[in-house]
């Protein structure tokens, strides 16, 4: 349980961590908050030869809200999202979301940036990014790249990251008027990581709903943003309409196999999720048993 | 020796003033591991000191064809790199049988596999360097050949003739089995209005403790002599085989155990990898060091459990039961461990079915298979999870049958408070126990008509809650009957040593261990109220073969009745000393005097007429002030085992409170109640924290932990993440309650209560999840009871 020998710099700017990238390429290993990265290299999963710990770069770090964007940038720890009036305002999904990621101690370190970079597709923020229709700001030896979260996120733990790029910030479009969430996940203990979970982007107008983006995570190699929410807006919802758009998830869906859950139990609680979430925004506690169906 | 109570001792420690014993008074140690002072193997740093890492089987099965350590050897730190063959010249096999077990048997195991490997995680080679980092390192360049054999994993088919045999010499896998008919079973069972069956499933765990496995041995070539520091809960067992395996004498081997970071029973066995620690010292003439890291205490720490019962129970339309029957089998890994044996989980299962009711109609067959998967053994209540869960499973089973509530078809079936001494069906002799004011304490916690009316009120808006309860007894104070008889140097009784210093104060060298129990802070509450000194006055030594008297050590639920007793006994016969010489400087008579608050008093007036301190002081310099013939002596032993019953049950009864999301199969545990008959309590806290603590365990069995191998023998969640140990955000509140049955085998009248929360928890949690799917026709019957599984049962996957 001692990772093997490393090569270690802290980079005193962005500028100089992508120097120190560009060198040592792919065998170098960005250290952000660490929770991800160091278990994975005292396993001895991964043994990278150079690590650039972008700990201390303050240029990384704050929240900002500019017209109608929330810039979070990738230091941004995930104890400092818990706390933060700005993301309470204008993501409070962001805020409920992070409320799961894990215990206190691991979100006084882990970060924002780390945990999208890691991309766990078990994990409760790449799924709010999508649901949220974040941007991910990258910047590499060539500048500055702006991608948006569903194209972000490529596979299990694989992103349109270059190994010569450091994440630097998402920008978060912020809550419109009417606008609701939904945030839950089915973990065995408080703060694992989810069998299934959904985080939910809503904006309601009378009984029905005029956007819906529903953003299923551990459902499969990447948080999934579900199409069959079109099922559910602007129409008045039944549980008719309700068990067509679980109908329209369930074949959207391809669960992976784990020790936790069979991709059954997976696209079955997907589907409890899709209904309690129909049910709790538009508060019809009628639509929560939809599952059933 | 049985004395009445009211025969006790004038000095009987239940009634003196300022007495200790019942009261919740904070552990001696508590500051000393609060300030980081505890001294946990991990944090031994000797002159010379070698760290030792241990390259591990990456196969279930397989013969080991070539060992290439060169590259490894002239890694950087590297001081040796030692295999199987090399480490035999210096540590001899083991074969883990006793002999009161008929028809156990078991293969030599080596400290380091030797030619073949039998399960994915014994250690192959030992890279010896100057730090666990740089062993580590060197690992990764020692080549081993392996020839990969079939892996035996499925205990359902190890007996098959088409299975491989793991031993060839042993014939098959069969390691142990046991029958037992009791009464009149078949005749009961036609006889019984219903009969109901059911398979029960048990996952394989483990102990999980804080601070992993560890050990330093330090041979000392000069003095010829080896110190053992390790973490363990028995350092007698340990120096007896270290010295056995090694070719020396008991007097070569001093074991030495300070702070240990948890134990459960996963450290009172012996260990392959710490025997090849042992004889590396030997080997490399320096000290060595092994700490288990995470991954590897998964792999090696013994696994419990892993059992496939089938039950059976009769029943008349009265509530009465008829009879028990089980069919139990269990695989415990390719060899039985050493050397407490891998058959007492099966044989402890037959002994407790059935054991807290009337029926004296029981069969039993209990089988015990090798497979190719890490070893199993004994962890904390041994045994009783897979009795209680079978037993009061049925119980409920058969309740629901004839439409009887629960706690009434128990009311009509446990034994009569008033029945006892009696014997159970399986032969056990009890001598007082209380399931009936057990019981009935714990209706009256629960409130459970209220919880009743809850319960159906919730589910007419279908919310599904369950309550389950659960009888158990449980086995403590074990005589030589457990092991002593079998063959094994494991001693069943411990002593006590007391000696006054020369200010009065006591230092008392026990040979019970701590782990955490409290076992310090218990003992020194029996000297303290016994002598008639105020705590802070008692320093406890134990943990040390060179300084404590020889005896078994903490395990069982043994350290309080056990260990208390000799120090009950021991402090009586410094009390009578000392008084002997008070007497003699204050010319009067040893009954005339009493020791109250660290002073000699008289009986009549309480006066005070000299501190312990002057009595000390004139004793060891001015005993020339003393009447002539006088000789003090200020030091007494005395040794306790229990001679007239073979153990000392207890008993008592849980109960949960839960509900079951049938959308999702997920279980929230609300509420739990534990009401327990220790005997004696000497500390209640020290107490219902170990109910707590055993609960919480149980409960981990019930939702959580599980060992999850592949069919090809590999452990596939050996990491913290995957394997669910339970964590506080899923603890329910646990109401602890007590019915006092004192033991009179002894004067303390303490019985174990180390083991009775984990024996009934995942009884009454599976007990409370059936009750909450009774309008679902449904019942689970296999533990971990996880979401899979539930949803399974409800047909909605
Ligand atoms: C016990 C435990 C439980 C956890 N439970 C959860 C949970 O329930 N849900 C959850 O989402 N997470 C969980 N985590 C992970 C935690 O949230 C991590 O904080 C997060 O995944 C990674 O963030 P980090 O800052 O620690 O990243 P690090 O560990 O430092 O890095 C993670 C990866 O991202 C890369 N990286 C980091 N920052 C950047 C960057 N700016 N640019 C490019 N690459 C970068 C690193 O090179 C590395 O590959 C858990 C962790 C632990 C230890």
């Amino acid at each position: 349980m001692k990772a093997s020998a490393f090569a270690y710099a802290r980079a005193t700017s962005v500028v100089n961590a992508l120097e120190l990238l560009a060198a040592y390429g792919d065998k170098a290993k960005v250290l952000s908050g660490g929770q991800s990265l160091m278990p994975a290299m005292n396993l001895r999963l991964i043994s990278p030869e150079f690590i650039v710990d972008i700990g201390e770069l303050a240029e990384l770090r704050g929240i900002v809200v500019k017209g109608d964007v929330l810039t979070v940038r990738a230091l941004t720890r995930h104890v400092d999202v818990l706390g933060s009036p700005e993301i309470a305002t204008h993501a409070p999904l962001l805020r409920d979301a992070t409320s799961h990621v894990a215990h206190p101690a691991i979100r006084n370190r882990g970060t924002l940036g780390g945990s999208l970079a890691h991309a766990d597709p078990a994990a409760e923020l790449p799924a709010c990014m999508v649901a949220l229709g974040a941007t991910v700001i990258v910047c590499g030896p060539q500048g500055e790249r702006r991608i948006p979260a569903q194209e972000f996120f490529t596979g299990i733990y694989e992103t349109a990251l270059s190994p010569q790029e450091l994440l630097v910030a998402v920008e978060l479009p912020v809550a419109q008027k009417d606008s609701a969430h939904f945030f839950h996940e089915f973990a065995r203990r408080q703060g694992d990581y989810a069998i299934v979970g959904l985080a939910a982007q809503a904006i309601i107008q009378g009984d029905q709903f005029a956007d819906l983006r529903l953003g299923f995570f551990a459902v499969g190699d990447r948080p999934l943003l579900a199409k069959a929410a079109e099922n559910l807006v602007n129409v008045a919802v039944t549980s008719e309409v309700l068990a067509s758009a679980s109908a329209a998830l369930s074949e959207e869906l391809d669960p992976q196999e784990d020790q936790q859950a069979t991709p059954a139990m997976r696209r079955h609680l997907a589907k409890v999720l899709l209904s309690r979430c129909v049910a709790t925004l538009l508060s019809r506690p009628d639509l929560r048993e939809g599952a059933r169906a | 020796m049985t004395r009445a109570p009211e025969n006790r001792d004038a000095f009987s420690v239940l009634d003196r003033p300022n007495s200790y014993i019942g009261k919740t008074v904070p552990r001696p140690n508590l500051d000393r591991l609060m300030q980081g002072r505890g001294q946990y193997v991990s944090d031994i740093e000797l002159p010379r000191m070698a760290h030792v890492v241990f390259l591990r089987s990456p196969h279930a099965h397989a013969r080991i064809t070539g060992i290439d350590g060169a590259a490894a050897k002239r890694m950087p730190g590297v001081i040796a790199v030692v295999t199987g063959q090399e480490i035999a010249a210096v540590i001899t096999p083991w074969v883990g049988v006793l002999s009161h077990l008929k028809g156990l048997k078991s293969a030599p195991q080596s400290a380091i596999a030797v030619d073949r490997v039998c399960w994915q995680g014994e250690a192959v080679a030992a890279i010896i360097a100057t730090s666990r980092a740089a062993a580590e390192d060197a690992a990764e360049h020692v080549a081993v050949a392996y020839e990969e054999l079939d892996a035996v994993t499925d205990m359902q088919t190890a007996l098959d003739p088409t299975t491989s045999v793991i031993h060839p010499a042993l014939g098959d896998n069969l390691a142990f089995e046991r029958n037992h008919d009791a009464g009149t079973v078949d005749a009961a069972f036609a006889a019984s209005d219903e009969v109901v069956e059911a398979e029960f499933i048990f996952g394989r765990h483990t102990g999980v403790t804080l601070e992993p496995r560890s050990v330093v041995a330090d041979w000392n070539a000069a003095e010829a002599r080896l110190t053992i520091y390790q973490g363990t809960q028995a350092p007698h067992m340990v120096q007896n085989i270290a010295a056995l395996h090694l070719g020396l004498q008991e007097s070569q081997v001093r074991v030495v155990c300070k702070d240990v970071g948890g134990s459960f029973g996963i450290k009172v066995h012996i260990y392959a990898d710490e025997m090849a620690t042992y004889a590396l010292s030997k080997l490399l003439r320096r000290p060595v060091k092994f700490v288990a890291d995470r991954v590897e205490s998964f792999n090696t720490d013994i696994h419990a459990r892993d059992h496939r019962c089938k039950g059976k129970i009769g029943v008349k339309r009265d509530g009465t039961i008829t009879a028990f029957e089980i069919d139990d089998l269990t695989g415990i890994g390719p060899y039985s461990m050493y050397p407490r044996t891998s058959a007492i989980e099966a044989n402890q299962v037959v002994n407790l079915v059935g054991g807290p009711y009337a029926t004296k109609n029981y069969r039993a067959r209990a089988r015990v298979v090798f497979q190719n998967k890490n070893v199993m053994c004994q962890y904390r209540a041994v045994g009783h999870p897979i009795a209680c869960s079978v037993t009061e499973s049925l119980v409920d089973l058969a309740a629901m049958k004839i439409g009887m509530d629960p706690v009434e078809i128990r009311r009509r079936n446990l034994i009569a408070d008033d029945a006892y001494p009696c014997a159970s069906p399986s032969g056990l002799r009890f001598e007082q126990l209380s399931h009936h004011a057990a019981l009935a304490k714990l209706i009256k916690m629960m409130d459970y008509d209220a919880l009743r009316a809850e319960q159906a009120t919730l589910r007419a808006r279908n919310i599904h809650r369950g309550i389950g309860i659960a009888s158990f007894i449980e086995v403590t104070n074990p005589s030589a009957a457990f092991y002593g008889v079998g063959g094994a140097k494991i001693s069943s009784q411990d002593g006590v040593a007391l000696r006054l210093d020369a200010q009065g104060a006591v230092v008392c060298q026990t040979s019970i261990t701590e782990q955490g129990q409290g076992s310090e802070s218990l003992t020194a509450q029996i000297v303290g109220s016994v002598l008639g000194v105020s705590m802070d006055r008692v320093r406890v030594i134990l943990g040390d073969t060179d300084n404590t008297p020889y005896g078994g050590g903490t395990w069982a639920s043994r350290g309080a009745g056990i260990g208390g007793e000799a120090a009950l006994q021991a402090t009586k016969v410094l009390r009578r000393n000392i008084l002997d010489v008070a007497a003699a400087i204050l010319q009067s008579t040893p009954g005339e005097l009493d020791i109250i608050n660290n002073s000699v008093v008289n009986v009549s007036d309480g006066a005070p007429r000299i501190e312990l301190s002057e009595l000390a002081r004139i004793v060891y310099f001015r005993p020339d002030t003393l009447p002539p013939g006088i000789q003090a002596e200020l030091m007494a032993t005395r040794h306790f085992v229990p001679r007239e019953y073979p153990f000392a049950f207890t008993n008592g009864v849980q109960a949960s409170w839960l509900e079951v999301d049938t959308d999702t199969g997920f279980v929230k545990l609300l509420k739990h109640w534990v009401v327990e008959d220790c005997g004696t309590i000497i500390n209640p806290q020290l107490v219902d924290e170990q109910i707590r603590g055993g609960v919480v365990q149980g409960l981990g069995a019930a939702l959580f932990e599980k060992c999850v191998y592949d069919e090809r023998g590999q452990l596939t969640n050996a990491n913290m993440a995957d394997y669910l140990v339970p964590m506080s955000g899923e603890m329910p509140d646990i109401d602890v309650g007590h019915v006092v049955s004192p033991t009179l085998e002894s004067e303390l009248g303490a019985k174990g209560a180390g083991e009775a929360g984990t024996a009934g928890a995942a009884a009454a949690v599976t007990n409370a999840v059936n009750d909450a799917l009774r309008p679902f026709r449904t019942i689970v019957t296999e533990i971990p009871l996880t979401p899979q599984i539930i949803l399974t049962a409800l047909g909605r996957i």
